[in-house]
């Protein structure tokens, strides 16, 4: 193979380090603010490196928003619910539409995909005024509870089952007296923990950054997740953006230290979910 | 006599695996007859009726098609459509006009680390709250402290790049967030860098299914880089390119979280970046008019709708086509 001329690849390179740099700036500048004191954050030429105010800043989010590690709990609450939760549906509906042969099987499979045409914003209004009939404003539940089986998942992990789990397995199980959820539970579930990972890593991230839905259900401060509480801060304290962006740092690091070590499985695992929607 | 938890065991074997499948699929229909089929159903009920919530269902009027013929010519309505359409165009369509060449470019030969190192800062933007990043540009747009406008104030000036950006200087410092001509593009600038990666991803997958023997007999043939990417390239990825546009299309008319954040929950100054998702989201729980925004609702969902099959007749027909003959 003919090597591309010097030119052009170095052309090349500079055009994807120029992408890059633009696409992580905004996080590193995100963690400038947070260290910065409040008068020096409006100076001109700007800090482009770390302050020392991270201490002051940290009082200053505390003062503004004293839930800051309540909500940060109820977003780790309410993503690992909708997590264990949508695995446990998910995988059981997949299991059955993957491994079974049984009556109106197909127009169930076809309902449930049409399900995923519609529009999340159609429901809004309705899933409001459901969660106060219900009683659960300001509940981590009405979070994850309407979506625990969702289509979505459940097609992924028919789509897994079926290339994974070898049916002849199922029916050994089944001479030697299994019952039809221990198969699933001893024998599906362990054999299919990457399909589970992928959708893990989706719900789990999915729910975390989840805003509209918890903005319309979450009233009160204390049952706020991080990014309804984030969103409050900035009505009152609109100078001091240290504060914030501290906040939106924490918000954001704990998916940023899993994506710097799972990098790999992670986008693999959203490109999964996206070409298994095709 | 047998005992009847043991007949019953026996009975339950042989049954269960007739009956297991129906048990295990039930939650999802459940959960969706509950929470997803009922509440369209209430929406379309609603969006007839006149209703303020706090009075409890007693106080719903039948009003018949009322809320929709407001809708129909209330200004507010229509400018939010067209907001929502204007970001639509220039926030989605520079996604995919950059996310293809990138792909492209990521698809030749590159160390696969590095590839991987930028893919992955690609990537990251997608997967980080739209709350968060929205704050974080926030404080970007800054109007005199911003460090956008001190960049392009910096280029405006600096003797080496001032015969590009010099043109500029007239209009610094730019007021993103709090003039009306300048919200549109800050907030499609957000979604833009949001999604921009994912797309990259969705394009770089479907590029890494083309065997590598296609292009190398192109390249015997001839071709050169332009010919790869537009005739090799493009073509093979349309199925995906679809796909990817239809998702932009039900995304980004659906677009919330970015607007709302970026212009405090109003809008902004003279509503330039109000969505119809943040109309819907006021008339809804501002102005507690649930009838009015339920009927949005399904305007907007008649308009998800139109758009997604123009663009199935525009790009999808021959896609998909061309797959079926492959």
């Amino acid at each position: 193979m003919r090597r591309r001329p010097l030119p052009g690849r170095l052309l090349m390179y500079l055009l994807l380090s120029l992408v890059a740099v633009v696409t992580v700036f905004p996080f590193y500048w995100m963690f400038i603010l947070a260290t910065q004191a409040p008068a020096e954050i409006f100076r001109t030429p700007p800090h482009l490196w770390f302050g020392r105010s991270g201490a002051e800043n940290y009082h200053a989010l505390i003062r503004a928003l004293p839930t800051f590690w309540r909500n940060m709990w109820n977003s780790i609450y309410v993503a690992i619910m909708a997590t264990l939760t949508t695995l446990f549906f998910c995988s059981l509906g997949g299991y059955a539409f993957a491994m079974y042969d049984f009556k109106y099987k197909n127009q169930l499979f076809a309902l449930m995909i049409a399900t995923m045409m519609i529009p999340p914003l159609l429901g809004i209004v309705p899933y409001y005024i459901m969660m106060s009939w219900l009683g659960w404003i300001d509940k981590p539940r009405a979070l994850y509870v309407p979506s625990m089986a969702s289509a979505f998942g459940i097609f992924l992990l028919r789509q897994y089952i079926a290339a994974a789990v070898p049916r002849e397995l199922l029916d050994a199980a089944r001479i030697d007296g299994c019952s039809e959820f221990r198969i699933y539970w001893n024998i599906v579930l362990p054999l299919i923990r990457p399909g589970l990972a992928t959708l893990g890593i989706v719900t789990f991230v999915g729910s975390w950054n989840n805003f509209l839905g918890a903005l319309v259900v979450l009233r009160s401060r204390e049952a706020y997740t991080l990014p309804v509480a984030l969103r409050s801060l900035q009505g009152l304290y609109t100078t001091d953006w240290g504060a914030i962006m501290l906040g939106t740092a924490l918000s954001i690091l704990p998916i940023l230290v899993v994506f710097l070590f799972a990098s790999r499985r992670i986008i693999a695992a959203f490109a999964a979910g996206a070409g298994l929607k095709q | 006599m047998s005992n009847p938890l043991g007949l019953w065991r026996r009975w339950w074997a042989r049954r269960q695996q007739r009956y297991a499948p129906y048990l295990f699929i039930s939650p999802f229909y459940i959960l969706f007859f509950a929470f997803g089929l009922f509440p369209i159903g209430f929406s379309l009920v609603l969006s007839f009726h006149s209703w303020r919530a706090v009075g409890g269902l007693e106080t719903m009027r039948w009003i018949g098609l009322e809320n929709y013929r407001f809708l129909l010519t209330d200004p507010w309505f229509w400018q939010s459509l067209g907001n929502t359409l204007v970001l639509l165009v220039i926030s989605g369509l520079p996604q995919h006009l950059i996310a293809l060449p990138l792909a492209f470019l990521l698809n030749r030969r590159l160390p696969p680390r590095l590839r991987h190192l930028y893919s992955a800062s690609y990537f990251f933007p997608y997967i980080t709250s739209t709350v968060a990043i929205s704050l974080v540009f926030g404080t970007i747009f800054g109007l005199h402290y911003g460090i956008l406008n001190q960049l392009l104030e910096y280029l405006a000036s600096a003797p080496w790049s001032r015969w590009l950006f010099g043109w500029l200087e007239g209009y610094l410092p730019i007021n993103w967030l709090g003039k009306a001509v300048y919200i549109k593009p800050a907030i499609a600038i957000v979604v833009l860098w949001h999604w921009f990666g994912w797309n990259t991803i969705l394009y770089l997958a479907g590029l890494q299914t083309i065997p590598r023997e296609v292009f190398e007999a192109a390249k015997v043939d001839g071709a050169n880089v332009w010919h790869e990417f537009w005739h090799i390239s493009l073509p093979l990825l349309r199925p995906i390119i679809f796909f990817a546009v239809t998702m932009t299309i039900i995304g980004n008319m659906q677009l919330f979280d970015e607007p709302f954040i970026l212009t405090g929950g109003t809008g902004g100054p003279g509503r330039a970046g109000m969505t119809v998702a943040i109309y819907l989201y006021r008339t809804a729980f501002e102005w507690t008019q649930m009838g009015v925004a339920a009927a949005m609702s399904w305007l907007l969902f008649v308009s998800i709708g139109v758009l997604s099959l123009l663009n199935y007749l525009l790009l999808g027909r021959a896609a998909l086509a061309r797959r079926g003959e492959e």
